[in-house]
């Protein structure tokens, strides 16, 4: 299967390129490198006939189905010789229309569908959209669910670095990377269990506050994660960040520019890699973000290894901000004491008309939220999870749209692999750390 | 800054929302960039043709059936800003702002994908979630749900 004609050079006049008057678009040095092409014109290129002298570039799938897509992610790559030329990320094949399903779900429905978006890091779906539906009502959330909520946020945080560190790892072969990794994450998630009921997929934080209160012994539990990390992190650094073989395969691989990263819209770690400091927590504070402290930590480079040294010492930031809200947690409610938002307590049903009507109306009809519209954005582990509501003043949301890191981030890889080899493709895409869950919704 | 001028603006909370027209759509993007907005962070698109509220918008927006939504960031001033333009529901088009906010790219084709509404002057406007053969629009509000039958194939032993 080959591609005759042969790609228009890339352009790298960087002097005249950076005037104002020259839209963002233009100034994008890579601008090229992004292959536009449907399947029908590819399919007709699998017919056309051989031609030897004239066939300068070969076009290869990579994925849907490739160990190292991170799930259904495909690549049209267009190859000369070992070198990426132009590429192509063609996604959908885990659309579900999610966003269509959340126009026939109550609002207290709403977190069991936003959780499954991105499945690595399931609360902090919920948080968007709670944050969200809260803005719309209006909804003063009581300081221990804003607590309850940072912690579980933060080792959610943790919990989806470590599998990006074991992710990675198995990508550019450090196999025993990928198990460290699993196992670290896996005790972070029989927290979430004994706290939420499930390992993924919680449905713990919803418009009010947090479904149950955190449990008995939840400070052991925490402060053995703590204790558990530090030395756990310091065997990656053995094993990774200082090796030789390590640092050859990222260092200088996919990368990218602080001007590409924001042209492009590009939030989170791939963000600031290229050096920019910008992360939600610091500069648009949300829930309690502003009575902790803790570093922004950025890149310099904007390479693959930056990508993978920042998210290694975002989980050393989370657990400074644990330590602290270990320290600050509040005592009080963990969820709002509005009936018309929060169902009562079980108790209260066998003595309360009224609770038994509000508990029969919240779970049938959901209760109604002022009409008007609004967007809300929190810090994910990927970058700025947004999520935009419109409500007509009905039971469920007119129109829910998230707006996914993952999927914006995504825009990036044909600029960071252009000009690379496909050995480091994969590099490149591991260092961006996808879920397609939440690409495809 | 021109074209901001007389763009109806109020508002909500800590963000700014503007109504520009759907003619000025990239004028006033090229405006909001020259004017420190440095990032397109988000561009949706709601069909309202079954709202069941009234439209609460600025005196002078004309309501249509779609409006699209753009969310702007200033990195330098720390601040949101959102554009809510209206568009037709026949024939819905507006201009793209790939030029001027590349990273719009493929949100603008997922609002194709998804609602049906044109961008002109965008680089590779094509369905980028549904199959590239699908015929309609899923997030339009007239497209039901469920009302496509599931494409499984029935094993071949099977009696039909």
């Amino acid at each position: 299967m080959t591609v005759t004609e042969p790609a228009s050079a890339p352009e790298t006049d960087g002097a005249t390129e950076t005037a104002a008057s020259v839209p963002q678009y233009e100034r994008l040095p890579r601008r090229h490198s992004v292959l536009r092409m449907s399947e029908v014109q590819a399919a007709e290129l699998s017919d056309a006939p051989l031609d030897g002298e004239n066939d300068q570039t070969m076009l290869m799938n990579m994925g849907p189905s490739h160990p190292s897509t991170h799930g259904v992610l495909r690549l049209m790559l267009e190859l000369d010789g070992e070198t990426v030329v132009r590429s192509k990320p063609v996604v959908g094949y885990l659309h579900t229309g999610m966003e269509k399903t959340a126009e026939h779900l109550t609002y207290l429905q709403g977190p069991t569908n936003v959780t499954r978006m991105d499945y690595a890091a399931p609360l902090f779906n919920e948080l968007v959209f709670s944050l969200a539906v809260e803005d719309l009502i209006g909804l003063e959330v009581p300081e221990r669910a804003t607590w309850i909520r940072m912690l579980m946020c933060e080792l959610n945080r943790i919990a989806s670095h470590l599998l990006f560190m074991a992710t990675n790892g198995m990508d550019l072969g450090a196999v025993s990377m990928m198990i460290y990794g699993w196992r670290e994450r896996e005790e972070v998630l029989r927290f979430f269990e004994k706290v939420t009921g499930l390992r993924m997929n919680h449905n713990y934080i919803r418009p009010g506050g947090v479904a149950a209160d955190l449990p008995d012994g939840w400070r052991d539990d925490v402060l053995g994660l703590l204790e558990m990390l530090p030395p756990r992190l310091e065997e990656y650094d053995i094993l990774m960040t200082g090796q030789p073989i390590w640092r050859e395969r990222l260092q200088g691989v996919g990368v990218f520019t602080a001007a590409e990263a924001n042209a492009l819209s590009a939030t989170g770690p791939v963000l600031r890699s290229t050096g920019v400091a910008w992360d939600l927590r610091r500069d648009q504070p949300y829930l309690a973000y502003e009575d902790v402290e803790f570093d922004v930590v950025v890149g310099t480079y904007g390479d693959a290894f930056d990508r993978y040294a920042i998210r290694l010492n975002e989980i050393r930031e989370s657990m400074r901000i644990v330590h602290q809200i270990l320290d600050k947690m509040p005592s009080g409610d963990y969820r709002s004491a509005d009936a018309k938002v929060t169902p009562p307590p079980r108790a209260r049903i066998d003595e309360s008309m009224e609770a038994l009507i509000h508990h029969f109306k919240i779970f049938t009809e959901g209760f109604k939220v002022p009409e008007g519209e609004t967007y809300v954005a929190v810090e994910s582990p990927r970058g700025e999870l947004g999520c935009y509501i419109v409500s007509d003043g009905g039971p469920k949301p007119y129109r829910m749209h998230i707006r996914g890191p993952s999927f914006v981030n995504l825009q990036s890889l044909p600029h960071m692999m252009a000009g690379g080899m496909i050995a480091d493709a994969v590099a490149v895409i591991s260092s961006v750390d996808p879920i397609m869950g939440e690409v495809d919704r | 800054m021109s074209s901001l001028d007389g763009v109806p603006t109020i508002m909500s909370g800590d963000t700014t929302l503007i109504f520009p027209a759907a003619e000025d759509w990239y004028a006033t993007a090229e405006a909001l960039f020259a004017d420190g907005w440095n990032v397109c962070v988000d561009i949706t698109a709601v069909d309202y043709s079954a709202y069941g509220a009234p439209r609460n918008l600025p005196e002078d927006v004309q309501p249509e059936r779609f409006e699209v939504v753009a969310n702007f960031l200033s990195h330098e001033r720390r601040a949101r800003l959102r554009a809510r333009t209206q568009v037709s529901g026949d024939a819905p088009t507006i201009e793209s702002l790939v030029m001027i906010y590349p990273g719009v790219d493929t949100l603008e084709r997922e609002i194709f994908d998804m609602f049906g509404i044109t961008f002109t002057g965008h680089p590779d406007l094509s369905r980028i979630l549904m199959p590239e053969d699908w015929v309609g629009h899923p997030l339009r509000k007239d497209a039901a749900v469920g009302s496509i039958p599931v494409q499984f194939k029935a094993p071949s032993t099977a009696q039909r």
